[in-house]
């Protein structure tokens, strides 16, 4: 069952091609890798997605709904890019973790309690220890992990997160990769995960996405490395980077 | 002068009512503007207030009920600059500010000058509030609080993140909105409280106080509408006890207690 379908999208900034003719769709419990150099297009296409841009050209269509009716945004769950908040904004861990429960259907989140919502999300991300810090407070890791319990409190069918890793140190990053990886796997989490690392996100997701103003490549990542027009694209020195870079 | 026969006059009873009304409501979205770096727009606004209040002096209107009205468009004008005009706010509020100014002289020096009228709206009237305007006071601020009350969580996250608070499906852009327009109202009724060139200090120095010291969103609006009110009754019995101008020695309170909040957080 396909819970997200973008068709024929394009976008342009002033003369710009930005996204030129994007189609792709995502399936209920993919675990998508969305990859591509820096000025692919990704980051846009993810505004498209949240109804942030309006394309000049195509659809999109989530859990069958055409973007622009959609209401339904407690289903969702999204991290943007790069969150610019006030580094003296007075908000605790648990205030910014609370506000991801807003989308959220007010009936549903009276049966499930509030306060367990919270406090399940904030364990997740290991942020249950500092809910009573003021953000401003925290390393940009910790900010990081309060920003993703906000995208996940509302338990999402569909997460998207741009760029999640970044502020993040290489043995988080791993454990990160990892409870993605379960929510992806236990509760059948949808993710598209927006990051220019293919060698991480091939370890652990079920298809890649490789996008460059155009979709380049959709497939696992097994499939990108025996795939004879990647070679073509990346160079076989390039593609075996890629491929072979945790043997 | 003692505070119970301070408290024994209908006009400083008056003061203190729609003085503490006003202050908290100011209070409050105080912290909403400075956070969204937004704070300058009660300057702006205040300063619309000096032409609508001499429009209503020259129409033989009370200043306030013409006030409310114009300065509520000027917000929303100063939204749509920035929105439509691709300019930043400060910009914006210049913009609107100045015309403000320009309309209030222009429109003083048509009547012929109401100099008097309109320098008590400069430095405010507290003590000689009316009946009227205190019932005005009350239920306009009871509706500005009603309206943060219940749109707490809208409010709170369109301030901390813009973006998210969108993708939440929050209304932005009507949020956005709503804060002006209850900026426009508040700003027309400090000016009776502190005067027109001291509205700001009202929005800007309880909300930066308790940002010295709370230690969340929830605690920064509480703190801010302590600091706010008891600004606004001590400044009040001391201007009357000890014959000073009651707008500037508010002000001059809020300050004291900002001071202190900064020498406390640097201390611990």
């Amino acid at each position: 069952m396909k819970i997200l379908s973008v068709e024929g999208l394009s976008f342009r900034y002033n003369s710009a091609e930005v996204l030129s003719d994007v189609s792709f769709s995502v399936n209920v419990g993919d675990y998508i890798g969305l990859v591509g150099p820096n000025g692919s297009g990704k980051t846009t296409l993810i505004k498209i997605i949240f109804g942030l841009i309006k394309p000049q050209k195509g659809s999109i269509f989530l859990f069958g709904a055409n973007s622009w009716n959609f209401k339904d945004w407690y289903r969702v769950g999204y991290l943007p890019q790069r969150t610019l908040f006030n580094p003296y904004f007075p908000a605790t861990v648990k205030e910014i973790v609370s506000l991801g429960l807003f989308s959220k259907k007010e009936s549903e989140v009276i049966n499930k309690s509030k306060e367990t919502m919270i406090d399940k999300a904030m364990r997740l991300m290991d942020v249950l220890d500092i809910k009573n810090k003021l953000i401003g407070e925290l390393s940009g890791g910790q900010q990081q992990r309060v920003l993703v319990a906000r995208a996940i409190v509302n338990e999402p069918e569909l997460l998207i997160l741009d760029e999640p890793t970044t502020a993040l140190d290489p043995e988080v990053r791993e454990n990160f990769f990892h409870i993605l990886r379960e929510f992806n796997q236990d509760k059948n989490v949808t993710i598209i995960l927006v990051t220019h690392d293919i060698g991480s996100i091939g370890k652990y997701a079920s298809r890649l996405l490789y996008l460059d103003k155009k979709v380049i490549f959709y497939g696992s990542f097994e499939e990108f490395c025996l795939s004879e027009n990647m070679t073509d694209y990346f160079g076989e020195f390039g593609q075996h980077l890629i491929c072979h870079r945790h043997d | 002068m003692q505070i119970l026969d301070f408290l024994n006059y209908e006009f400083t009873r008056r003061a203190l009512i729609a003085g503490s009304f006003v202050a908290l409501v100011c209070s409050i979205l105080g912290v909403l503007l400075v956070l969204r770096r937004f704070s300058l727009i009660g300057d702006g606004l205040a300063h619309v207030t000096f032409g609508s209040v001499a429009i209503g002096l020259f129409l033989k209107q009370h200043p306030v009920y013409v006030s409310i009205p114009i300065v509520m468009l000027s917000s929303l004008g100063i939204l749509k600059l920035t929105e439509r005009a691709r300019l930043y706010g400060d910009a914006a509020i210049g913009i609107v500010s100045s015309l403000g100014i320009a309309g209030g002289v222009l429109m003083a020096s048509i009547a012929g000058g109401f100099n008097v009228d309109l320098f008590s709206y400069l430095f405010g009237s507290i003590l000689a509030i009316s009946k009227a305007e205190v019932f005005t006071s009350a239920v306009l601020s009871v509706a500005v609080l009603l309206i943060i009350f219940f749109l707490y969580n809208e409010l709170f996250s369109t301030t901390f993140d813009e973006e998210f608070a969108k993708v939440s499906g929050i209304n932005t852009k009507k949020i956005n909105s709503l804060l002006v327009l209850l900026t426009g109202i508040t700003v027309v009724l400090a000016m009776r409280v502190v005067g027109i060139l001291l509205v700001t200090a009202l929005l800007i120095l309880p909300a930066v106080t308790a940002l010295q010291i709370a230690r969340s969103f929830r605690g920064t609006m509480a703190v801010s509408s302590v600091i706010g009110t008891g600004s606004v009754l001590i400044g009040t019995y001391l201007s009357f006890a000890m014959n000073l101008s009651t707008g500037a020695t508010i002000v001059m309170i809020n300050f004291i207690f900002f001071m202190a909040a900064l020498l406390y957080r640097n201390a611990f």
